[in-house]
């Protein structure tokens, strides 16, 4: 096994690293593969509880880069899933603790253990950014359809190609389409045309990710919410398939499929 | 074929396409680090250069910012007079 390091970043905060990074491994852990991830934002370490892992914490990566502990001991193993880890964030060391190259070893440790690695990266430029960057094959840039979020998204594709670590992948998250077809949100064409990348995601704005979240049970387990079938449909597209972007129609039900029928009929 | 005419003005007041327009400006100037005031100040200095050796008017200059792909470039058009006109 040679595992892919897929590292999650955006720029800017609060776009839906986390939770892109928690549904993207449980999709990918779905399909059989063995996947570990790990939490890079020390100081704020949050993927724990969006996977539902927090109360099963006893190592975290810094306690693996210090060698307080074997790589082994510090990840746990989600039980949903055959064979999903996670490697958390330290909650209470400077974020100083790791450096990139910490995280290059860390992750060639485990490359012949798995078969993807997944990075969730802190918001920002700085030395959590650098870190889960370093050992990257693969780079995702999740961003909202808003001008802060696209701007910080565009910085961040240029620092990921001086590192000669792109072409950067986009996830176009949070669509809301009633305010897209209203002439009110950035719609993927738009952002693309702007950001120059390739689009590997459109995840609508969801409640089920709200309530997923509460519950600690990423909406990627089962594909019954638009969230959770776009990230799943994203995890079928990094394993190499080709498959169609979802239609985010809010009115997607059996009358609006029937209605549609009968004006390309007339038309 | 009014339609199609009020549909495209309607167009531009949608907050989206002025995100989208906003942000086109907005992005030249993080990738080149150039500010428009920059740009305006290079400009001037390049039509200057210019004069120096052809005759060229300056009304119909147009140089300016253009997005290829992740690469920005400045695309310089600028018709030079005839040589016959400068003899005369
Ligand atoms: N598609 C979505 N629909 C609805 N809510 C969402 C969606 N994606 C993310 N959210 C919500 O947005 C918030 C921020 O998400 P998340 O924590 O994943 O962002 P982040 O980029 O990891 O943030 P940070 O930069 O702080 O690490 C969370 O409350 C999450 O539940
Ligand atoms: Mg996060």
């Amino acid at each position: 096994m040679a595992a892919k390091v897929l590292t999650v970043t955006s720029g800017k905060g609060g776009v839906g690293k986390t939770t892109t990074t928690a549904n993207i491994a449980v999709a990918l852990a779905a399909l059989s593969y063995k996947v570990v991830c790990i939490d890079a934002d020390i100081g704020l370490r949050n993927l724990d509880v969006v996977l539902g892992l927090e109360n099963r914490i006893v190592y975290d990566v810094v306690d693996v880069v210090e060698g307080r502990c074997r790589l082994r001991q510090a990840m746990i193993r989600d039980k949903r899933l055959p064979e999903l880890y996670l490697i958390p964030a330290a909650q209470t060391r400077d974020k100083n603790a790791i450096s990139p190259s910490d995280m290059v070893r860390l992750c060639d440790e485990l490359r012949n253990e798995v078969d993807w690695i997944l990075i969730d990266s802190p918001a920002g430029i700085e030395r959590g950014f650098r870190n889960a960057l370093a050992p990257a094959d693969m780079v995702l840039v999740v961003t909202n359809p808003e001008v802060s979020a696209v701007r910080d998204a565009d910085r961040i594709i240029g620092l990921i190609e001086a590192e000669e670590k792109g072409p950067a992948r986009l996830i176009l998250n949070r669509v809301n389409m009633n305010l897209v077809k209203r002439g009110d949100m950035l719609n993927a064409e738009d952002v693309l045309e702007l950001l120059a990348v390739e689009l590997i995601g459109i995840v609508p704005e969801d409640e089920a990710v709200v309530v997923s979240t509460n519950r600690g049970q990423p909406v990627a387990l089962d594909g019954k919410s638009k969230a959770g079938l776009a990230f799943q449909n994203i995890a079928r597209r990094l394993n190499g398939e080709q498959v169609p972007f979802l239609s985010l129609d809010e009115k997607d039900g059996f009358f609006a499929r029937l209605s549609r029928m009968f004006r390309s009929g007339g038309a | 074929m009014a339609g199609w005419l009020e549909q495209l003005l309607g167009k531009k007041d949608k907050s989206a396409e002025q995100a989208k327009e906003r942000l086109k400006l907005v992005l030249i100037h993080d990738r080149t680090d150039l500010t428009p005031h920059q740009l305006e100040v290079m400009k001037n200095e390049l039509l200057e250069v210019i004069s120096r050796h052809v005759a060229i008017d300056p009304s119909a200059v147009k140089i300016d910012m253009a997005q290829d792909g992740r690469e920005q470039r400045l695309i310089a058009d600028i018709p030079l007079k005839p040589a016959n006109a400068r003899r005369r």
